[in-house]
């Protein structure tokens, strides 16, 4: 059943949100999303959706809405990218502290200054201590399997935390591909009812949400979101398996590309990892040991996944599409590099930081990388730690 | 509007054992306008004395539902809870009539709220927003905000050689900006007069659309006075014709309370300690400059409501 | 009250008793305590729509007495009272 369409990005997100048919939708228009709000918007006047659009003035605006719609009982959701993400920062994590499971696509896109539209990062990584759940996609499919799991995931009672799930913008969010899009009635059984068990608007029941903690409550309501994002990794997996049974794709918190035998393996997000599987397919051919480790899931951070897939690696290297400044090096390669620590094999693992701004990556740059790992696994010399692809000095 | 004797029946929604300080004008406003209603009500904070002495963790003295979100974001947030609500009621899943009231102070009103308060009322969600004005940021240290009137003694706004009456701008006039909004219904009142107030409560809840009510609050420790004074403070505001009681529906003008006679707004001065560096005789010009301006702001409005001086 | 672990409490900060703040006991606040003299009580019920705290407490339309485990002794309803019932008397002289 399902269909087979050609969609960008954004169409894909647009159409997937019509399909699950959020009870509120709020959001603030941002390049590259725009699309998507578009779209969502163009299903609500034709009838297509029965979704109220709340055409918020600000992403805080969006944000706070969603908030107010989910802890009222509705099912609600948003999307944005880079400064609406940056601007909503204040209640991003007061959506995750009261347990809302909104989610929210994310068009990654460079936070500015100086502005810029295009592609990194950014945006999503610095949202990494919000409390959201972040997913990761590579292309059009994925977008459209991880929002339709994202929310069976937020709403799983022992989750109950927002998800963000992220995909590249203008590479992906306005790059035609081939998508398989499943039957309205599937995505519907599959996402369910959302039940929230406190809704404001259950008049017979009052319940208060968004108190003030003092400093004897603070930390235990904390203590309560570290438990949850504790029990996602589990939920992550379960989801994935309940949707590889209607769809035939399955989705772990990681996918590993010819890791069973590698040496040499590149750890990246987004759509760069559909550019490093040609070069892992090519250096195969050559008869190099190559393999990708894709995170689908940064947080919560597969720790345990990542130490079983890099195993048998010989050499490491990182690829971040962000900067951290002032960190020695960036985000995905520290806690990448943090998960080996206890490991009795040392690893060598370098990062390698790239595509800022949407700065594009080729197939040669990704070769080069590969052959600095040839010679680290060789010569046993890290080299440079932390060095900058593409950037020109 | 029933009598009091018959309001006293109503569950009382707003418990004791808040953290409010005594005589504080925020709760007896909050009590008069739960009250008022008479559909279910759902409440929504903005940051501030009200939400944060009503809701500490673990305890609340809310008997209805109430959500606090952030500082600036309480009409935002209320539009959230009141698409959901239509959402659902659509759905059949909701079948009660609710209805949807937003508090905050001035400073999460006409400073830091007033983006999500003025795109809430440009959408036209289904919501009353109630503005507690006790004109400073009250909560974290009586700073002056655009509420503030001109000539008060604020932390922010103080009394000084360089600044000898205290806050030197004239206050925002938000009921004009609200009747700018295209709201169908806007109106100022006081806790002193609380027929007038219920009322007023009533007509908005009963209209649809999004309604904005300007409440004085009258703050002890902010303003400098006795506790026990509240309620007369709330009273000489109106008196003095420093707050005019009038409300504005679909763009007409009515005024609601005329005092029979003005006071002198030296009166109003006086009743406070955040205005007595106005008694000093070098302060004498200001005074009278702002008598006057409470005269022509008098005949504006009563022109406006068609009613003669 | 004892002070819960983490799993105790519901999440989310999420307060689920409305109106248990009755439970903490302002009235300890007071200097001033108001007093109400029966005889001169006309029940109208001012004191009762200006006080504040909830502390009034009315039956039948009349008014039966003060909540002193929540008043804070603001002493508005001494000052609003039209017959003067209500007289603040300094707790600690109070003897």
């Amino acid at each position: 059943m399902g269909k087979i369409l050609g969609l960008t990005g954004d169409e894909v997100a647009a159409e997937v949100i019509r399909q699950i048919n959020p009870d509120v939708m709020a959001a603030y228009p941002i390049t590259p999303q725009t699309e998507i709000v578009q779209g969502v918007s163009q299903f609500v006047a034709d009838g297509l959706m029965s979704t109220e659009m709340v055409r918020v003035e600000s992403e805080h605006s969006a944000m706070s809405a969603c908030v107010g719609a989910s802890a009222a009982g509705a099912r609600a959701m948003t999307a944005t990218s880079a400064n609406g993400l940056a601007l909503m920062w204040e209640i991003v994590y007061i959506a995750a502290s009261l347990r809302l499971p909104i989610v929210m696509p994310v068009v990654n896109r460079a936070l500015s200054g100086p502005i810029n539209i295009h592609c990194d990062h950014s945006d999503s990584m610095g949202a990494r201590d919000s409390g959201w759940i972040q997913l990761y996609s590579e292309n059009c499919q994925e977008i459209y399997d991880n929002i339709i799991q994202a929310v069976r995931i937020a709403e799983s009672k022992e989750v109950l935390l927002p998800v963000m799930v992220t995909f590249d913008g203008f590479i992906i969010s306005h790059a035609m591909e081939r998508v398989e899009i499943l039957d309205d009635e599937e995505v519907k059984n599959f996402v369910g009812k959302y039940k929230n068990p406190y809704p404001l608007l259950d008049i017979s029941n009052p319940v208060t949400y968004g108190p003030l903690d003092l400093y004897d409550y603070y930390f235990e309501h904390k203590r309560q979101q570290v438990e949850a994002m504790e029990r996602t990794p589990e939920v992550i997996q379960k989801v994935g398996e309940k949707f590889a049974k209607i769809s035939g794709r399955s989705y772990d918190l990681i996918e590993g590309y010819k890791l069973e035998d590698t040496d040499l393996v590149v750890v990246a997000a987004g759509s760069t990892a559909g550019t490093i599987k040609e070069v892992v397919d090519e250096l195969r051919e050559e008869g190099v040991k190559a393999g990708l480790l894709k995170i689908r899931c940064f947080r919560p951070f597969p720790v345990r996944e990542i130490k079983e897939a890099l195993k048998k690696a010989k050499a490491v290297a990182v690829l971040d599409r962000s900067a951290s400044f002032g960190a020695e090096g960036g985000p995905l390669f520290l806690e990448i590099r943090s998960s080996l620590f206890e490991e009795a094999k040392k690893i060598p693992v370098v990062n390698y930081i790239y595509g800022l701004g949407g700065r594009d990556i080729s197939i040669k740059q990704i070769r080069s990388v590969y052959q600095n790992l040839q010679r680290i696994a060789q010569t046993k010399e890290v080299g440079k730690l932390v060095d900058y692809l593409g950037v020109r000095e | 509007m029933p009598s009091l004797k018959s309001l006293s029946q109503k569950k009382e929604l707003l418990s004791g054992g808040h953290r409010l300080c005594p005589g504080c004008g925020a709760s007896i406003i909050v009590r008069q306008i739960l009250l008022a209603a008479e559909n279910p009500v759902v409440g929504c904070g903005a940051t501030g004395c009200l939400e944060v002495a009503t809701t500490i963790y673990p305890f609340t003295a809310w008997k209805i539902p109430w959500i606090h979100n952030a500082f600036e974001n309480a009409a935002s947030t209320l539009s959230g809870v009141e698409a959901a609500y239509c959402a659902l009621k659509r759905k059949g899943e909701i079948k009660e009539e609710i209805k949807f009231i937003a508090f905050a102070g001035d400073g999460g009103t006409y400073d830091i709220g007033i983006q999500a308060l003025s795109g809430a009322m440009e959408r036209g969600h289904n919501l009353l927003y109630i503005c507690y004005d006790n004109e400073a940021y009250m909560n974290t240290g009586i700073q002056r905000s655009s509420a503030t009137p001109r000539g008060a003694n604020t932390t922010t706004s103080p009394v000084g050689k360089a600044t000898p009456i205290g806050k030197e701008r004239e206050r925002k006039d938000l009921v004009e900006i609200m009747v700018a909004h295209n709201s169908p219904y806007v109106a100022q009142a006081s806790p002193a007069y609380y027929n007038d107030l219920m009322k007023k409560v009533q007509k908005a809840l009963s209209i649809k659309g999004p309604t904005f009510i300007n409440i004085i609050s009258p703050c002890p420790r902010g303003w400098r006075y006795e506790p026990s004074q509240s309620i007369q403070i709330a009273k000489l505001a109106v008196t003095s014709g420093f707050w005019p009681l009038y409300e504005v529906e679909n763009g007409k003008y009515k005024i609601t309370y005329r005092p029979r006679k003005r006071v002198p707004l030296i009166e109003w001065f006086k009743s406070q300690g955040r205005f007595k560096h106005l008694l000093e005789e070098e302060n004498k010009k200001i005074v009278e400059e702002m008598q006057r301006r409470v005269d022509e702001k008098e005949k504006i409005l009563l022109a406006r409501a068609g009613e003669k001086p | 009250m004892k002070e819960k672990g983490w799993k105790d409490i519901p999440i989310g900060g999420l307060i689920l008793e409305p109106g248990n703040a009755i439970n903490y006991k302002t009235g300890s606040w007071r200097t001033f305590k108001p007093v109400r003299d029966e005889e001169k009580c006309t029940h109208c019920l001012l004191c009762w729509i200006y006080c504040p705290d909830s502390s009034i407490i009315v039956e039948d339309g009349k008014v039966k007495g003060i909540d002193y485990e929540h008043c804070k002794g603001c002493g508005i309803c001494s000052t609003q009272c039209p017959v003067n019932a209500i007289k603040m008397i300094e707790e600690a002289k109070e003897g």
